[in-house]
């Protein structure tokens, strides 16, 4: 189709603020679906996507509407993802900014929203469920317009749920959001801004053509990677896979690439044609790299294969998850695993535990380290058993955080944020009521409680994003806990030096709570390096017998005592003390957020 | 020696009042089902005749009340009952009268087990003994005056409410009664008891201030020259016993894992590698040995492995080293080593024994043993 009818856009929204129910009546409007074929919310296709009403993968579709070809092209919606969202957008030329008229903007929105205004993005401003009768569209519009510098008469107010104002918004696209101007007759160039894995076929790329035309059977190439590979087969997506023999300038479709891993190609990623293949691929391609680390280790130790299966069957359809497998003294075989940020870690956990059955049990979540050693290199540490005990110096990530919260809560996260080692930045009144505040917080600070902190302390008003700031230098000590005099590899941790006594107190005495008597005194220690900074004992047991065997007896107290070496077998040695399971558990567990 | 059980176990279930620690088989009252109680003993152990050796070594009357039972009956039971070298009754003290006393020594007991548990009043109240300390004294006094002379006293520690104090006391005058022997045993609230119940919570509260009991008590009796043979049993040592052995040879039969047989509602046999155990209920009991049938019981197949461990957990009760020969496939040599490196156990090329501190942590000792 001509570029001049095509216009490509996305719709960026908060968590529940419709913007599924607005992509599916977007289809049902265009009668791009049957009713019959309509399912709600019909753009997340996973399960736990449905479920926590978030999209994790995002996808492409086309419509039409009133002779024009519309590609929606869906954003996933969480901070972890910044990177696929702002590809996605820039496979764009306009998005839809859509508020809830009863909540008003999150942080989340606006992290996005300035993301879209710094593609050049043509936004179209929409407040959705007018219908509810809480709703305050006159509020809303006036926030919405003046965060992005329009007329409060433009922005759209809609009920996505009741159809009303729908057919204005697919106008609104046509109208407002600029057609494609990619070079028809250039060399063909096509971003990746998404892909996913078809057992068949092997990897699909979704893709936007910038420039030239692309068809069916023809060699490629990713520019970035060097990948190379012939184009199976070209399509569309409406919402089922529509094969099609070429793919022109301006349009978005997908490439069946036959590839068989997906991380032979990444998002970001420009495609050309062997045959003509352009100078320069679209800019803005980056390598991302998890900065979330934890280990995950089977609860049963015999379902080890099973867990190394199901991370490679995840690992086909989500590039951006990392393993390698770890082996821990005192939980056994496992991996360790890199995320994009909290919620990409929550969501593979879950993921594993639902799809795949498995029982696990993950170490306190750590971030990614650079350590320069004595000798002056520069290593980058995964894992706190990992971090060399002499070093020069250590640097951490941080980020840039967003909250927005009714102004009364400022202090409470003021506080939160002090207390976390958090810079302030910036505070803006939103409105008369909601505050936007920005404080650059280092990411290790964030992973653990910082989240359920928030919500607890705001009474689950405030809403929050990130966005990586780059790596900065910190007073950071790695902490060992000794049991036995033994370290634990699994417990240690890195943390401020500030927090490094209170810390290695609590786990200490957590652990000592854990630890049943042995039959020798148990040291619990706590300590940096040499330096023991918190220390508990188990006292040994003074007395362990059964009172009374006699000829009646003698069965029971076989059994009792068959059970209890049953029972020492499970458990782990550790400095030739015997520790359960469930006491790693219970420390693992200090602060992890509850589900 | 010959095939057979050497070993006689005879259970009587009568009370006069169920105590709220008690999970043994016992019957409150009944007193005109006594005489009827002791004929189907006496048919049961017809029955099992063909599983006794020649020679009986040991006879044992334990309860419920032995002492309760109708003198009657008693008389009869104990008159029909193979001879044995060595022929034990419990008693509780309330019951101890000089006729009961003559009665036992004319039928041939040799030794007498008294229930005594705490000379406390406070403490006896809350175990809800029925006997004073004047009647544990008193029950002493009329079997020596019987001429019996070998009499043990049982006492418990750990009570709620038991200061140091108080166990210094129980024991002080247990000794002063001079008993031959001794059965020292901890408090256990049974799951399921009247007494668990009532003081379980105060039990778990105080567990770790009366840790230090069992020490006491075994610092105590040997200081007074009893000798511990087993964990919770202690005799006096023959040079002040005139050269006696005054380990009870019943129990030892047991802990050596020797054959024996048992008679009775709940009672327990265990010959020629199976144990049985019978049905609780007495009426029923009563029904089928009326018929001339064995009571109603349950069986327990012992393969060797099984065998082997019992072995190992019963020896290792004893003061006396267990030869490993007959043991070794139940030993966990890894745990032995590290048991021995910790001072635990103390183990020759033959032979293992647990040093004093292995023998205060002997349950968790063996656990750590067994293959």
């Amino acid at each position: 189709m001509e570029q001049s009818r095509i216009r490509n856009f996305s719709i960026i929204a908060h968590i529940d603020h419709g913007k599924s129910t607005l992509a599916d009546r977007i289809l049902q409007l265009t009668d791009s679906v049957t009713d019959r074929e309509m399912r709600d919310q019909l753009l997340d296709s996973m399960d736990l996507e449905r479920e926590r009403g978030i999209t994790i993968k995002a996808q492409a579709v086309r419509v039409h509407w009133r002779g024009h070809e519309l590609n929606l092209i869906d954003t996933p919606g969480h901070v972890d993802f910044t990177y696929e969202v702002s590809r996605s957008l820039q496979a764009c030329e306009g998005a839809l900014l859509v508020v809830d008229a009863a909540q008003g903007i999150e942080a989340q929105t606006l992290a996005n929203a300035y993301l879209a205004i710094e593609n050049n993005l043509e936004i179209v401003p929409v407040v959705n469920k007018i219908d509810l009768p809480s709703a305050d569209p006159e509020g809303a519009s006036a926030e919405l317009a003046d965060l992005i510098g329009d007329e409060p008469g433009r922005v759209l107010r809609i009920s996505a749920k009741t159809g009303e104002g729908v057919a204005d918004v697919l106008d609104a696209i046509i109208a407002r959001i600029p057609a494609p101007a990619g070079d028809p007759a250039g060399p063909p160039r096509a971003l990746v801004f998404d892909s996913s894995y078809d057992q068949y076929r092997g990897v699909i790329a979704f893709v936007r053509v910038v420039d030239g035309r692309f068809e069916t059977g023809e060699p490629l190439r990713a520019m970035a990677l060097g990948t190379r590979f012939d184009a199976e087969e070209l399509g569309f997506m409406a919402p089922a896979r529509r094969p099609v023999e070429t793919l022109e300038a301006g349009e978005v479709g997908y490439v069946v690439t036959g590839l068989k891993e997906v991380s032979a190609l990444r998002v970001g990623d420009t495609l050309t044609s062997e045959r003509r293949p352009a100078a320069e691929p679209v800019p803005g391609y980056k390598d991302v790299k998890p900065m979330v680390f934890a280990g995950l280790f089977p609860t049963d130790s015999d379902t080890y294969p099973e867990l190394r299966d199901a991370l490679e069957r995840l690992k086909l359809n989500d590039g951006s998850l990392f393993y390698e497998p770890e082996t821990s003294q005192a939980l056994g075989f496992g991996f360790r695993c890199g995320f994009l940020g909290l919620l990409h870690m929550e969501i593979v956990r879950e993921r594993l535990e639902r799809e795949f059955d498995l029982d696990l049990l993950a170490t306190a979540p750590n971030v990614a380290y650079r350590v320069e050693t004595r000798l002056g290199e520069w290593v980058e540490v995964h894992n706190p058993s990992e971090m060399p005990r002499e070093l020069e110096r250590v640097e951490e990530p941080y980020v840039t955080a967003s909250i927005i919260v009714p102004k009364d809560y400022v202090g409470a996260i003021m506080e939160l944020c002090n207390e976390r080692r958090g810079r302030f930045d910036h505070l803006e009144y939103l409105s008369e009521e909601r505050v936007h505040l920005t404080y650059e917080l280092p990411l290790g600070e964030i992973v653990l409680d910082f989240y359920d902190q928030l919500k607890s302390r705001t009474r689950g008003y405030a809403s929050f994003d990130y966005d990586f700031a780059g790596f900065r230098e910190g007073a950071l000590s790695r902490v060992d806990i000794l049991v036995g005099g033994e370290p634990v590899d699994a417990l240690s941790l890195i943390i401020h030096r500030d927090a490094a006594y209170e810390r290695g107190k609590l786990l200490v005495e957590r652990l000592k709570q854990e630890i049943p008597r042995q039959f020798f005194d148990v040291p619990i220690q706590a300590a940096i390096g040499a330096r023991v900074i918190a220390r508990e004992t188990v006292k040994a047991k003074r007395k362990d017998v059964l009172s009374k065997c006699y000829g009646g007896d003698i069965s029971r107290k076989r059994k009792l005592l068959e059970k209890q070496k049953k029972g020492k077998k499970r458990m782990k040695q550790i400095g030739g003390v015997e520790v359960p399971q469930e006491a790693f558990l219970a420390v693992l567990n200090l602060d992890q957020p509850k589900k | 020696m010959n095939a057979g059980a050497r070993h006689v176990y005879v259970h009587l279930p009568f009370c006069a009042h169920r105590c709220g620690y008690c999970d043994f088989v016992t019957a409150v009252g009944r007193r005109d089902q006594h005489g009827a109680y002791v004929e189907a003993l006496l048919a049961e152990l017809e029955l099992e005749r063909g599983q006794l050796a020649d020679e009986v070594e040991t006879v044992f009357l334990g309860g419920g009340t032995p002492t309760f039972t109708e003198p009657a009956a008693l008389a009869r039971l104990l008159a029909a009952l193979p001879a044995a070298d060595e022929v034990t009754v419990e008693a509780n003290p309330e019951t101890v009268t000089p006729e009961l006393a003559a009665l036992l020594r004319e039928s041939g007991v040799t030794r007498i087990s008294v229930g005594a548990q705490s000379f406390q009043p406070h403490l006896l109240e809350v175990l809800e003994r029925r006997a004073s300390p004047d009647d544990v004294r008193r029950a002493v006094h009329t079997l020596r005056d019987a001429t019996i002379d070998n009499v043990s006293l049982d006492l418990v520690y750990g009570i709620p409410g038991q200061s140091p104090a108080d166990l210094e006391r129980d024991l002080a005058e247990a000794l002063a009664l001079e008993p031959e022997h001794l059965s020292c045993y901890e408090l256990e609230a049974k799951p399921g008891t009247r007494f668990t119940h009532a003081h379980g919570d105060e039990l778990l509260r105080q567990a770790e201030a009366m840790e230090t009991y069992f020490e006491r008590v075994v610092e105590t009796l040997t200081g007074a020259g009893y000798r511990w043979y087993e964990t919770a049993n202690f005799c006096l040592r023959p040079e002040s016993a005139g050269g006696r052995d005054l380990r009870a040879r019943h129990n030892l039969g047991y802990w050596l894992g020797r054959d024996y047989l048992g008679l009775g509602v709940g009672a327990v046999s265990t010959i020629e590698g199976v144990r049985r155990r019978n049905a609780p209920g007495v009426p029923r009991y009563l029904e089928a040995l009326g018929r001339g049938e064995p009571p109603e019981r349950e069986l327990e197949p012992l393969p060797a492995d099984v065998r082997e461990r019992e072995r190992l957990l019963l020896g290792l009760r004893l003061d006396e080293p267990l030869a490993t020969a007959g043991v070794e496939g139940a030993l966990d040599r890894a745990a032995l080593e590290r048991l021995t490196r910790l001072g635990l156990v103390e183990a020759g090329e033959e032979l293992i024994s647990l040093t004093p501190r292995g023998r205060f942590l002997g349950g968790g000792v063996t656990a750590e043993l067994l293959a």
